[in-house]
């Protein structure tokens, strides 16, 4: 099952396209991670899957082909806006019973249990709660409606380091609870290494590379070697970005999965998510859809001549 | 299970899986007490993968006598709520160590240490660091200092992985 499913995908604000021939499937039970640079169309692709905005063209479904901002799309999706946005005047237990009354299902003991072991007082105005209660409150509001699919836009932007790591262990232990998949968005690489199993890059309006982080790094590498050598290997490597030094280059490369497709005398590197993000935040024109499995058929034949 | 309670450290609880742990824990499960006798810890720096960090930290537990045949590993729900990280990398990390024969999974309960890692007898330890000081000896003529020879050390054992990681590799496509 695909938790979002989007064909064709535009939204058009005034003249600006924020997003454009957007395809997307985001399968379920896994913690999908959208990072893009600032104003690429996190936000928007979001709001459009929550179905707070209707696409200017094509469409997206959730939970395989109910239509974004039906009701039934609505009862299976928990939406955590930027910023976790409460009623700043209300007490804790006024937004517990305002969640309850406008959700068809709302669990009021796991709401309860969780806001006392997270010691937020159930008195307390939520604008005098510090910024890591807001967000935690925002969080449990959003789990006690017991989802299937928990979208969070920016969660921890304005947490400090204690907050983030908190929040962030909570919504994986609701992951392993079962039963819940999670979209974040983030343009903060480095938080989403340890969390995402899935990962969508977003660039200037539509999706550059999407499938699961186990299989993008396996089908990567980071070549080392001479400089000089670079151009007469690069057009028989699947070179996604190129970083030269006047003698050294790094090269890093799609190998789909198999190691040994160094050049004689080059050195051949894992890469880390942030670094294979980098790279493709860095060359927009590259791209890795829909997952490996395509770039698989197109594997150049000289890469195997290496392998001895 | 006797096992457990034999060598599980004085008011350990006894391992439940989360979703049978209402009416054995009750409302006290804000505050697990300590199920394992290890806890895991993460090295960002380290560019180390996270599974593989959690694995090699049972190895060297095992090799240094924290865990012994019979402990229970850390739950899944505890080490994914105290360091954040995603449930399937933890369970991939016990998977890996289940298939090395180290760990087993018991189904409601959670992953039990099952085997010790062999360790090398001390003949064959004294006859490769021998040999291993005769090549520092060469090393040290030819001129490679300290450093240099841990990059090369480095460099060669990771080609050695590498290879040896290929040739499992193919082995297992062919089947």
């Amino acid at each position: 099952m695909n938790v979002i499913e989007a064909i064709g995908l535009g939204k058009r604000y005034g003249s600006t396209w924020a997003l454009r021939g957007c395809a997307l499937a985001i399968p379920a039970g896994h913690v999908a991670a959208l990072v893009g640079p600032n104003g690429a169309g996190k936000t928007t692709l979001l709001n459009l899957a929550v179905g707070l905005t209707a696409p200017t063209e094509g469409m997206v479904t959730v939970f395989d082909g109910w239509p974004a901002g039906s009701p039934a799309a609505l009862d299976g999706i928990a939406f955590v806006a930027q910023d976790a946005p409460l009623y700043r005047n209300l007490s804790v237990a006024d937004m517990l019973h305002l969640t309850r009354n406008l959700n068809r299902r709302f669990d009021q003991g796991y709401a309860e249990a969780r806001l006392g072991q997270l010691g937020i007082p159930m008195g307390r105005r939520a604008g005098n709660l510090s910024g890591g209660q807001q967000a935690q409150l925002a969080l449990t509001l959003a789990l006690a409606r017991r989802p299937r699919l928990l979208v969070l836009d920016e969660p921890m932007a304005m947490l400090d380091p204690l907050a983030r790591h908190d929040f962030m262990a909570a919504v994986m232990a609701a992951v392993a609870d079962g039963g819940v998949s999670v979209v974040l968005s983030s343009h903060v690489l480095a938080e989403l290494e340890r969390v995402a199993d899935y990962l969508v890059l977003i660039t200037s309006g539509s999706v550059q590379v999407a499938g699961e982080v186990d299989d993008l790094l396996a089908c990567h590498r980071v070549l080392t070697g001479p400089a000089a050598e670079a151009g007469s290997y690069a057009q028989r490597l699947d070179v996604v970005n190129a970083r030269r030094g006047g003698a050294q280059v790094h090269l890093l490369v799609r190998t789909n999965g198999r190691s040994g497709s160094a050049p004689p005398g080059w050195e051949e590197h894992p890469v880390s998510l942030e670094e294979l993000a980098l790279a493709y935040l860095r060359e927009p024109g590259a791209a890795a859809l829909p997952g490996p499995s395509r770039a698989r058929a197109v594997e150049p034949a000289e890469v195997t001549n290496w392998q001895r | 299970m006797t096992i457990d309670k034999e060598i599980s450290p004085a008011g350990s609880r006894v391992g439940v899986a989360p979703s049978d742990a209402a009416d054995a824990d009750g409302p006290a499960s804000a505050v697990p007490g300590p199920a394992s006798p290890i806890e895991f810890r993460l090295d960002s720096g380290s560019g180390v993968p996270t599974y593989l960090q959690l694995v090699q930290q049972v190895e060297h537990a095992l090799r240094l006598g924290y865990l012994k045949p019979g402990d229970q590993l850390p739950k899944v729900r505890d080490v994914v709520a105290s360091l954040a990280i995603n449930p399937n990398t933890v369970l991939k990390a016990y998977r890996e160590l289940e298939t090395k024969g180290l760990a087993a999974g018991r189904p409601g309960q959670g992953t039990f240490i099952q085997a010790t890692l062999n360790h090398v007898a001390l003949p064959e330890l004294t006859e490769l660091r021998r040999s291993l000081l005769g090549w520092l000896a060469t090393a040290d003529a030819t001129g490679l200092d300290e450093d240099g020879m841990v990059a090369l050390f480095t460099s060669a054992l990771r080609g050695f992985r590498e290879r040896r990681g290929a040739a499992s590799g193919e082995k297992e496509s062919v089947a």
